[in-house]
């Protein structure tokens, strides 16, 4: 007894007791609080656990890259919900951060114009709902798209209407694994071609034609071979059968809506963070590259950016959670976003709520916390190395 | 000593067990304790339930709830209305917000057996159909082979139009909005071809189209949806109370008994069943935990059955929707109810 009394006096020892006691009491809690649940609703009758997982969906999913059929399971439906929310929020932290990008530096421009329109549109973005904005784009987009028997008709291949863009989509992909793979190919050669120009320039100072290179290698030839597969390859071609463009794959209204939403939204709050991290930079350094006789596209590049983006990087990774979890805003407008699809139809058909919103939770934490890892992985590697 | 202990049991017994005639009922206990019936009706759907330009709530499902007020608290405007969305009502019901449903709910055997719900009769038959705009010349529901169809996401109207064409290896594109106001909103703006529902919630919701008349209702019903008030599971006489409520609403129809003609039939009626029914006989009230005058305050109040059809979505509203099935059993319809002895 004594010896462990004694033991209890050294303060490691005491650390490890009380977290131990304190993770067993947080167990305790929600071990109980789980039980209490599920007994409850035993009583009251309402199915419980995860087998509804494996039931059939018989939920129709207008726009899935999933090949996911009414006749899959839930679990089915759930996937081919995630891949949508992460689809377009994806493509919508790209666009947003080009745009934001852009008008974060418009906004700093000596151009009053440029810097007054970028002022104004930063303003009016940030002080509006979110809600209202991706309603404004769905119903805009639909206004503005023709009914499909008058489709605006590109080459008589690709159509665009209220129900979408439809485009044809190849019926074997033999041709163009092959591109792709050719493309693999062109960009490693950019990458080796890059190293030996640095290393040529560090040994006899003279500058390649880097970028040119590469927008022939990964840009121009590219191109030319995907036009080659698609020459090679037969398509599903879309046709106006009835009421709608059959065959193809279409983009539907919901995603360009939902994507032009969340990018313009975020793309407001991401010029704002830019332009503090810009600002952030010390004059003096741009005077002193300045005087080295940099050209401004160099002292960017080379001085006032790596030195922003330590600024930059921790609020636009807020920003970029923020876009993921306001994807969910899909469910406003019916794009087939895990909100809508699971925790909207697969909910109230299988009615078993809170399995539903616990896994829901679980994806959203999921993707964010993944997000979060590789933005700081990200950051550190790019820290700047001060001596 | 021994036989006045015995007695003493004998009389405490006794005492107990007339105590005891009737189940507690929590649910019964709570309305009368607060004063109010919590009533669970649809967002807006008008002829059903609707908010009109007051803020009155009206309609079929609402007058079931104010007729469910008349006979537990002797007042029918003692009901508050909880707009419930196709997604929220189950959780508003489980988890104990409302007393009830009476929100145009499919009865189907997977919520029953499944939700913790039990679906205590029938106030109103639906059948499903589809709304297309007129010149697009759909004559029958096959026509829509190929067509894009706005519905509200975890409807029974969802699962069935998806069935019903899969069933027939026709292709369809169905669109799922959260709310039945955003789906037809998005069919008015030519998302869709077509949005569906049953008959009696389009004949409402046709009046929100930017031009009613350019749309017109397909007279093919594909599936058959009953629809009436919904508990949860336990407190069986709560269940009791939703059921006869109903049933009392239905039997004063069929017995001739109206609001206007209550007042003589419980004076003068010889009719057995009218007389259990009005509380002159039978104490029928006692038995549930109700005044005997609860069906008597309820036809008065709210009227019967027919005189709420009529009043809500039939001839005497702006749906102008026939009895049909929605009629009685003796006048070629499908509404019944078990004799009141």
């Amino acid at each position: 007894m004594n010896a462990f009394l004694l033991k209890f006096r050294d303060r490691k020892v005491r650390d490890i007791f009380w977290q131990g006691l304190a993770s067993l009491a947080l167990v305790a809690v929600v071990v109980f609080f789980v039980k209490n649940a599920s007994d409850n609703m035993m009583k009251a009758g309402i199915a419980s656990g995860f087998n509804f997982l494996w039931r059939d969906s018989g939920i129709e999913v207008p726009f899935n890259l999933t090949g996911y059929k009414p006749s899959d399971t839930i679990w089915a439906l759930l996937w081919t919900g995630i891949v949508n929310t992460i689809l377009v929020s994806v493509a919508s932290v790209f666009l947003a951060t080009v745009v934001g990008f852009t008008v974060g530096l418009m906004r700093l421009s000596h151009n009053w114009l440029l810097s007054t329109l970028a002022a104004v549109y930063i303003e009016f973005v940030r002080n509006i709902p979110l809600l209202f904005f991706v309603l404004f784009w769905y119903f805009g987009v639909l206004a503005a798209l023709p009914t499909p028997k008058e489709s605006f008709d590109f080459l008589g291949i690709i159509f665009l209407n209220r129900r979408g863009l439809s485009i044809p989509t190849p019926n074997e992909f033999l041709g163009f694994r092959l591109a792709l793979a050719a493309i693999l190919v062109l960009i490693v050669a950019q990458f080796v071609l890059a190293r030996w120009a640095r290393a040529r320039q560090a040994r006899t100072g003279q500058d390649f034609p880097v970028w040119i290179a590469g927008v022939v290698l990964c840009g121009a030839l590219p191109l030319l071979a995907l036009v080659a597969a698609g020459a090679t390859t037969s398509w599903d071609q879309p046709i106006l059968r009835g009421f709608n463009y059959r065959g193809g794959f279409v983009l539907v209204p919901e995603f360009v809506a939902l994507f032009m939403a969340l990018s313009t939204y975020t793309a407001g709050f991401i010029a704002e963070v830019v332009r503090g991290g810009i600002q952030s930079v010390r004059q003096g350094q741009i005077d002193a590259a300045r005087a080295l006789g940099l050209t401004p596209g160099r002292i960017a590049r080379l001085v006032v950016i790596p030195q922003a983006m330590p600024v930059i990087i921790p609020p636009i990774t807020s920003q970029y959670l923020n876009l993921i979890k306001n994807s969910s805003f899909g469910a406003a407008i019916a794009y087939p976003e895990i909100v809508a699809v699971f925790m909207g139809s697969a909910l109230v058909a299988t009615g078993q709520a809170i399995e539903i919103i616990a896994i829901t939770l679980g994806i959203y934490l999921t993707i964010g916390l993944a997000v979060s890892v590789f933005m700081n992985w990200y950051n550190a590697r790019h820290k700047l190395v001060t001596r | 000593m021994k036989f006045i202990a015995l007695a003493a049991a004998a009389v405490f017994v006794a005492g107990t067990a007339s105590a005891q005639q009737l189940a507690p009922s929590a649910t019964l206990d709570a309305i009368k304790a607060r004063g109010h019936i919590e009533c669970g009706v649809h967002l807006g759907l008008p002829g059903f339930s609707f908010a009109n330009d007051k803020g009155e709530w009206t309609g079929l499902d609402v007058d079931y709830c104010k007729s469910l007020a008349a006979a537990v608290l002797g007042d029918a405007t003692k009901v508050k209305f909880t707009p419930t969305s196709v997604q929220q009502r189950w959780a508003v019901l489980q988890s104990g917000q409302v007393d009830l449903l009476s929100r145009n709910t499919t009865i189907t055997f997977s919520r029953n057996a499944t939700l913790g719900v039990n679906f205590q009769g029938i106030n109103f038959y639906e059948g499903q159909t589809f709304v297309v705009r007129t010149k697009a010349k759909v004559a029958g529901v096959k026509d829509l082979a190929d067509a894009t169809i706005c519905v509200a996401a975890g409807s029974t109207e969802e699962k069935m139009a998806a069935d019903w064409f899969r069933e027939r290896n026709l292709k369809v594109t169905i669109i799922n909005f959260q709310k039945n106001d955003d789906a037809i909103s998005a069919y008015d703006q030519g998302r869709c071809d077509a949005y569906t529902a049953g008959v009696g919630a389009l004949a409402g919701q046709r009046i929100k189209f930017k031009d009613p008349a350019e749309h017109q209702i397909l007279t093919e019903i594909i599936s058959n949806d009953p629809q009436g008030p919904v508990t949860r599971w336990g407190d069986e006489r709560w269940q009791l109370v939703v059921r006869w409520v109903l049933n009392a609403q239905i039997a004063a129809e069929a017995l001739g008994v109206t609001s206007k003609n209550v007042d003589e039939m419980k004076a003068k009626s010889t009719n057995a069943e009218v007389r259990r029914l009005l509380g002159v006989d039978g104490k029928f009230g006692a038995m549930m935990g109700l005044s005997d005058d609860w069906a008597f305050n309820l036809i008065k109040q709210v009227g019967n059955y027919g005189e709420s059809y009529e009043r809500t979505v039939g001839m005497g509203s702006p749906l102008k929707l026939q009895r049909g099935a929605n009629a009685l059993w003796t006048k070629g319809g499908l509404l019944f109810t078990p004799p009141f002895q």
